[in-house]
């Protein structure tokens, strides 16, 4: 190391010493639980790795594997990008107009409204109320009401049949769109300076929809990234609620997600050289998603 | 009616208004479902719950599922007291780190210039979009090989870790904070930490009550099997959920159940989202 150098290392360290220590112990704890086992992770995908004997290299056939003899795969690309498509757009468009609109209104009633809306996500599973009003038997709600009105004459499978899985999981997942992206649009619109509006009255901004694209939307894009984020990590790594709704495998793997997948040779067949290739394109996936979002986001106002 | 429901601004008209309302009202009968019928589930006797058709409301409300469930509260062999001390220990715990050292990260890397800023904020927006599952092994042997295995640290350290709450925090500091109120009160002599503590977190107060709600939502349905073995140190999800597997028999009172892990979690948003509104109705600070 030259001299230079070091002197350089030192003035930086010397002015920015105290950025340091805020960032520090965050940054510490970022590194041991993220960073290394992202890194870690990323690298086992080139190998072999069954949880009990050390990982063996085996270079780019996991990702041949997956891409070329997978078939259920495919199912699961097909399947997360369909599911992505229409949750991921019109959940980022629900959470930001319900946002948008409840903001104007009076403390209380907004609270209320709030607390509403924000309801299928309070409680970890309260999709699972779905799974009472679709469940297959004569118990299950919309049987029970359609068997009654005679529109069917024997219970219908909703859960179980193909045609309907898909159906019925994009609407479960639009129903509890309205999570964390919708709070924080809502502390970000109550952050907005009130006196901005008053002079764009003045300048000639005559209606809300004005408004709205030439001061609201251009002051929230910080927010609108960070709910874009979220909504791309959820609707394309969408699992958990699939699971619990239509069971998995679902039939015919009619709901199979890639995310499903991953978790499939991650925490049933610990494969994990071939769970952490899974992660690693559907990692990319998303960052590529990301980017073509903050493409668009970066047009608002314009 | 208009003046109950709407705070005065310019630009509105009122047809709109009633449209909009209209359309409000809409959404929240179709998202309000499972409060409603939780509520009504878990007030309705177990002839109810298998009535043919099925009925959404309760008939005949009841308290049996409640004096059930608190029955078979008492009977579990470790105090119920037991497990709901470290359910909080686990949410406070985890909470209170993940607030402290998030919002101090997210200060520097939202307004200081430091080596490295925006390598690490770039890191960050990536790790969000990582799939945790394939983490898992990874951060087991890294709690295992710290000793932590069979105790609190086990949940509370990697919570303090979340990336979420770090990335929320800092956008709402760079749309929020001014950079020329920051240099005022430099030239004024205050010291970073003061700066920190005295200006940035105030006027982000909405921000950091929003994370308050998530992170307790997030933590208080841990269970924390995957480290934690010993009886005396598991959660309340845990153990309700122990008591509710007992069989179909215990249908009602698993609806009890459920209303009572549901309920903290809405205190805890309705006691912050009233605060929310009351900072943004008396800041001064522009």
């Amino acid at each position: 190391m030259t001299a230079g150098l070091r002197a350089r290392i030192k003035a930086e360290w010397e002015r920015s010493k105290v950025s340091y220590m805020f960032v520090g112990p965050f940054l510490l704890l970022f590194t041991v639980f993220t960073v290394v086992p992202v890194v870690l992770s990323i690298v086992l995908s080139f190998t072999d790795f069954n949880t009990l004997q050390p990982p063996k290299w085996v270079g780019l056939q996991n990702y041949i594997r997956l891409f070329l003899d997978d078939d259920v795969f495919q199912i699961a690309v097909k399947n997360t990008f369909i599911f992505a498509a229409v949750t991921g757009p019109l959940s980022y468009l629900l959470c930001f107009i319900f946002a948008w609109l409840i903001n104007e209104l009076r403390p209380g009633v907004r609270a209320l409204l709030t607390l509403l809306f924000y309801a299928p996500s309070i409680s970890g599973n309260a999709y699972m109320i779905w799974h009472y009003i679709f469940s297959g038997d004569m118990y299950g709600y919309l049987n029970g009401v359609l068997l009654k009105w005679g529109i069917i004459d024997k219970p219908l499978q909703w859960l179980i049949e193909p045609e309907y899985i898909m159906p019925i999981v994009v609407m479960v997942a639009l129903w509890m769109s309205l999570g964390t992206s919708f709070l924080v649009f809502i502390a970000g619109l109550q952050g907005l300076d009130p006196t901005l509006f008053e002079a764009a009255a003045i300048d000639g901004v005559r209606n809300r929809w004005q408004e709205l694209w030439y001061i609201t939307l251009p002051s929230m894009k910080s927010y609108l990234m960070f709910g874009a984020i979220l909504t791309i990590t959820n609707s394309f790594a969408a699992a958990g609620q699939i699971t619990n709704l239509v069971g998995y495998p679902s039939t015919d793997y009619a709901a199979h997600t890639v995310m499903q997948h991953l978790q499939d040779y991650g925490n049933i067949r610990y494969e994990m050289g071939y769970a952490s290739t899974i992660a690693v394109v559907l990692f990319v996936t998303m960052v590529t998603a990301q980017r073509v979002v903050q493409r668009l986001l970066g047009k608002l106002g314009q | 009616m208009k003046h109950l429901l709407y705070r005065q601004r310019v630009n509105r008209s009122a047809s709109v208004d009633f449209v909009i309302f209209v359309f409000l009202a809409g959404g929240a009968i179709f998202t309000a479902l499972p409060l409603v019928f939780a509520i009504s589930n878990a007030f309705k006797p177990l002839n109810e719950l298998f009535l043919f058709p099925p009925q959404f409301f309760v008939r005949n409300p009841t308290l049996q599922n409640f004096a059930d469930l608190f029955t078979l509260m008492r009977q579990s062999w470790v105090p119920m007291s037991r497990y709901i001390t470290n359910s909080l220990i686990i949410v406070i715990g985890g909470m209170a780190g993940n607030l402290l050292f998030g919002s101090m990260a997210a200060y520097a890397l939202s307004k200081h210039d430091f080596f490295g800023r925006h390598f690490i904020n770039s890191l960050i927006v990536l790790s969000l979009m990582f799939a945790p599952a394939v983490v898992r092994i990874p951060n087991y042997l890294t709690i295992a090989w710290l000793g932590w295995i069979d105790t609190y640290w086990a949940v509370i350290v990697p919570a303090w870790a979340s990336t979420l709450g770090l990335y929320l925090l800092k956008n709402f500091i760079d749309a929020m904070v001014d950079d020329s109120l920051l240099e005022a009160a430099r030239i004024d002599g205050a010291s970073e930490f003061f700066i920190y503590r005295k200006i940035v977190m105030p006027i982000v107060k909405p921000a950091w009550l929003t994370l308050i709600i998530l992170t307790f939502q997030q933590l208080w349905g841990v269970t924390g099997s995957e480290f934690i073995y010993t009886e005396n140190y598991k959660t309340l999800p845990y153990a309700l959920d122990q008591i509710v597997r007992g069989g179909i028999a215990r249908q009602g009172v698993g609806a009890a159940a459920a209303l009572i892990m549901m309920a903290v979690p809405i205190v805890v948003f309705v006691i912050n989202q009233s605060r929310i509104v009351e900072t943004m109705g008396t800041s001064g600070i522009k």
